[in-house]
C-alpha cells in the first residue's frame, strides 16, 4: 500500500473524529447554518481545481478544471454569505436590536 | 523568494487554513461565538485560494481568474436567496461541491490515463462515482424542493425498484474494478461516470418531501467525503481534512434526522414510507372534530398564561412566519409566555424552522428543541400547531400498528388545550391518520395558516381595547 495513502488515511481518521466531536456540540438551533458553513469550507476543493486548470496539461483538463473552479468558488462565496446572513438573524430577547 | 520557499509558504498557509476550519466549526457551537467562526472560515479559505494562485504549477492565470469571477458572480445571488429558499439552495450547493470534486477527479484521470496505478485508479474511481451520484442526486433534490414542474414531488416507486437501483450501483462498482484491473480500457471510464449519474437520479426520485431533511444531510455527507477522497488522490491534506469535517457533519445530521423519525438509513433510502399505512385508518368515521373560529382562538390564547407554538413545513409553505411573529409580539405584550417547540425534522432540512423564525425576528432563546419543551407541555395552557402534522401525532407513542410508532413527537396532546391550524382534514404525509384531531380538548382551526394567524392577531388586538 502506498505510503501516501497511509498518511492520508491517518489524517482522515483524525479529522473525522474531530469533526464528530465538534459537530455534536453544535446546537440544533444552528443546524441550517452548520450545513451552509461546512459547505463553504468544503469548497476548498477550489485549490485543487485552480491547479488542474492552471497547469494547462490538456484542453480537456483545463476546461473541466475551470468549470470546477467556478462551481466550487461559487459555493465558497455563496456559502459564507448566506451563513453570515443567517447568523445575523439569531438574536436573543434581551432587546439589543442592531 | 526561491521556488522552494514559496512552496513551503503555500504549505504553511494550507496548514493554517486547516486550523482555521477546525476553529470555525468549534465556534459555530453557540450563536454567541458563531459569527467569529464564519469570519475565521472566510479568512482561512481566502488565504488558501490566494496562496494557490502563487503555486508554480499554475502557469495560466487569466482563465483561472475569469473562472473565479464567474464563480463569485454565481455565488453572490445564491448567498442572497430568501430564507424560505434555503433548502433548495443547500441542495444546489451540494451539487456544485460534488461537481467540482468529480470534475477534478475526471481531469486527473485523463491527464494520467492510461498510465494510472491500480491504487490511484481505485481512489479516482470511488471519488468520481460518489461525486457524480451526488451531483444528480442533489439536483433532483433541489428540483423537488423548488417544486419544478417536470420533477415529480411525490415519491416515484415501482415494483422491484430497490433491486434495479442496487444493480445499477453494483455495475458502477464493477466498472471501477474493471478499470483497476485493466487501466488500458479507458472507454470504461465515461461509462462508469454515466452509471453513477443515473444512480444519483434513482437514489432521490423515490424519496418524498418529508424525508428531505435526511436526504439533504446524506447528500451533504457524500459531497464532503468525495472532496476528502479527492484529497487522497491529490495527496492534499487540506482537502482530506475539510472533506472529512463536511462529511462527518452531514453524517451526524443524517443520524439525528433518522433518529427523529425512528427510522434507519436503509429505511429512508429503500423504504418508501407511504406503502405501509392505510391499515390503521378507516372504520373510525364516526369520530367528531371540534372546529373553532379565529375569535374563539383569540379569546383562548389571550386568556392563557403559557403558550407553546409548534411550527411545521405548512408554516413555511404559507409564508406565515411573520404573522406568527406578530402573534408572538401581541401575546408577549399581554404577559403570555410564548415559546416554540421545534421538532428536529420539522421542515425540509435540519434547523429549517429555527432559521425561518429567527428571520421573522423571534428571539432564539424562545425556540426550544423537542426534548426541552416536552417536559413543560403538561403545564402549558395552549399548544398551537401551525402546519405540522406527523410530528405531533400521539399514535407514535401508543398505537403499535401506526407506521410512525416509536417516532419521538412533541407531546402537544398533553397541553390543556390544543389548537391545530390546518387547511382541511386531509391526511398529512403518507396519509397517516392523526388521532390528535379527535381529542376532546383539541380545536381545529381550518384555513390558510397565514390568514388564520393574522385573523387571530386582529381579534386579540381588537378585544384588547
Amino acid at each position: 500500500m502506498p505510503a501516501d495513502f497511509i498518511s492520508s488515511l491517518f489524517v482522515f481518521i483524525l479529522a473525522a473524529f474531530l469533526g464528530f466531536e465538534l459537530i455534536k456540540r453544535v446546537s440544533p438551533l444552528l443546524h441550517t447554518p452548520l450545513m451552509s458553513l461546512t459547505n463553504a469550507l468544503d469548497a476548498i476543493v477550489v485549490v485543487a481545481a485552480i491547479i488542474i486548470a492552471g497547469q494547462h496539461e490538456t484542453k480537456l483538463s483545463t476546461a473541466l478544471g475551470l468549470i470546477a473552479v467556478a462551481a466550487s468558488f461559487s459555493n465558497m462565496v455563496g456559502g459564507f454569505l448566506i451563513t453570515d446572513r443567517m447568523l445575523h438573524m439569531f438574536k436573543t430577547g434581551k432587546k439589543k436590536k442592531s | 523568494m526561491s521556488p522552494d520557499q514559496i512552496l513551503m509558504l503555500i504549505d504553511f498557509t494550507y496548514i493554517a487554513a486547516t486550523v482555521g476550519f477546525i476553529l470555525s466549526l468549534k465556534w459555530l457551537s453557540s450563536p454567541v461565538t458563531a459569527m467569529r467562526g464564519v469570519l475565521i472560515g472566510e479568512i482561512a479559505s481566502a488565504s488558501a485560494v490566494v496562496a494557490t494562485l502563487f503555486d508554480a504549477r499554475v502557469t495560466e492565470h487569466k482563465w483561472v481568474i475569469i473562472a473565479l469571477i464567474i464563480g463569485a458572480g454565481v455565488g453572490v445571488p445564491l448567498g442572497l436567496v430568501k430564507m424560505t429558499a434555503v433548502p433548495q439552495r443547500t441542495a444546489l450547493s451540494h451539487a456544485f461541491g460534488a461537481l467540482s470534486a468529480a470534475l477534478v477527479g475526471i481531469s486527473e484521470y485523463y491527464v494520467a490515463a492510461p498510465n494510472v496505478g491500480k491504487f490511484q485508479m481505485a481512489e479516482i474511481g470511488l471519488e468520481v462515482v460518489i461525486g457524480s451520484l451526488t451531483v444528480t442526486g442533489s439536483l433532483i433534490a433541489a428540483g423537488k424542493l423548488q417544486e419544478i414542474k417536470w420533477i415529480p414531488q411525490r415519491p416515484i416507486t415501482y415494483k422491484g425498484q430497490n433491486y434495479v437501483s442496487l444493480a445499477v450501483l453494483a455495475s458502477a462498482v464493477i466498472l471501477i474494478l474493471a478499470l483497476v484491473l485493466h487501466p488500458e480500457d479507458t472507454f470504461l471510464f465515461p461509462i462508469m461516470v454515466g452509471v453513477a449519474l443515473v444512480f444519483g437520479v434513482m437514489l432521490v426520485t423515490p424519496i418524498g418531501g418529508a424525508d428531505m431533511p435526511t436526504v439533504i444531510s446524506l447528500l451533504n455527507s457524500y459531497a464532503g467525503f468525495s472532496a476528502s477522497l479527492l484529497g487522497f488522490v491529490l495527496q492534499s491534506k487540506v482537502l482530506v481534512v475539510a472533506g472529512a469535517l463536511d462529511g462527518a457533519s452531514g453524517f451526524i445530521l443524517s443520524v439525528i434526522m433518522c433518529k427523529a423519525m425512528n427510522r434507519s438509513f436503509a429505511n429512508v433510502l429503500f423504504g418508501a414510507f407511504g406503502q405501509v399505512q392505510a391499515a390503521a385508518a378507516g372504520t373510525k368515521e364516526d369520530r367528531v372534530v371540534k372546529s373553532a373560529s379565529a375569535e374563539d382562538a383569540a379569546n383562548i390564547l389571550a386568556a392563557a398564561s403559557r403558550v407553546v407554538i409548534v411550527p411545521g413545513y405548512g408554516m413555511a409553505v404559507a409564508q406565515a412566519q411573520h404573522k406568527v411573529r406578530e402573534l408572538y409580539d401581541i401575546l408577549s405584550k399581554k404577559g403570555v409566555d410564548v415559546r416554540f417547540g421545534i421538532h428536529p425534522v420539522a421542515g425540509r432540512m435540519p434547523g429549517h424552522m429555527n432559521v425561518l423564525l429567527a428571520e421573522a425576528d423571534i428571539p432564539y432563546d424562545r425556540l426550544l428543541e423537542m426534548d426541552a419543551i416536552n417536559g413543560d407541555l403538561p403545564q402549558t395552557d395552549v399548544a398551537l400547531v401551525i402546519g405540522a402534522n406527523d410530528v405531533t401525532n400521539p399514535a407514535a407513542r401508543s398505537d403499535q400498528s401506526s407506521p410512525i410508532y416509536g417516532m419521538p413527537i412533541i407531546d402537544v396532546d398533553k397541553a390543556r388545550t390544543v389548537m391545530v391550524i390546518k387547511r382541511s382534514m386531509a391526511a398529512g404525509f403518507a396519509g397517516i391518520d392523526n388521532p390528535l384531531y379527535y381529542l376532546d380538548h383539541t380545536l381545529m382551526l381550518f384555513g390558510d395558516a397565514k390568514n388564520f394567524v393574522s385573523d387571530i392577531v386582529r381579534e386579540i388586538g381588537g378585544s384588547g381595547h
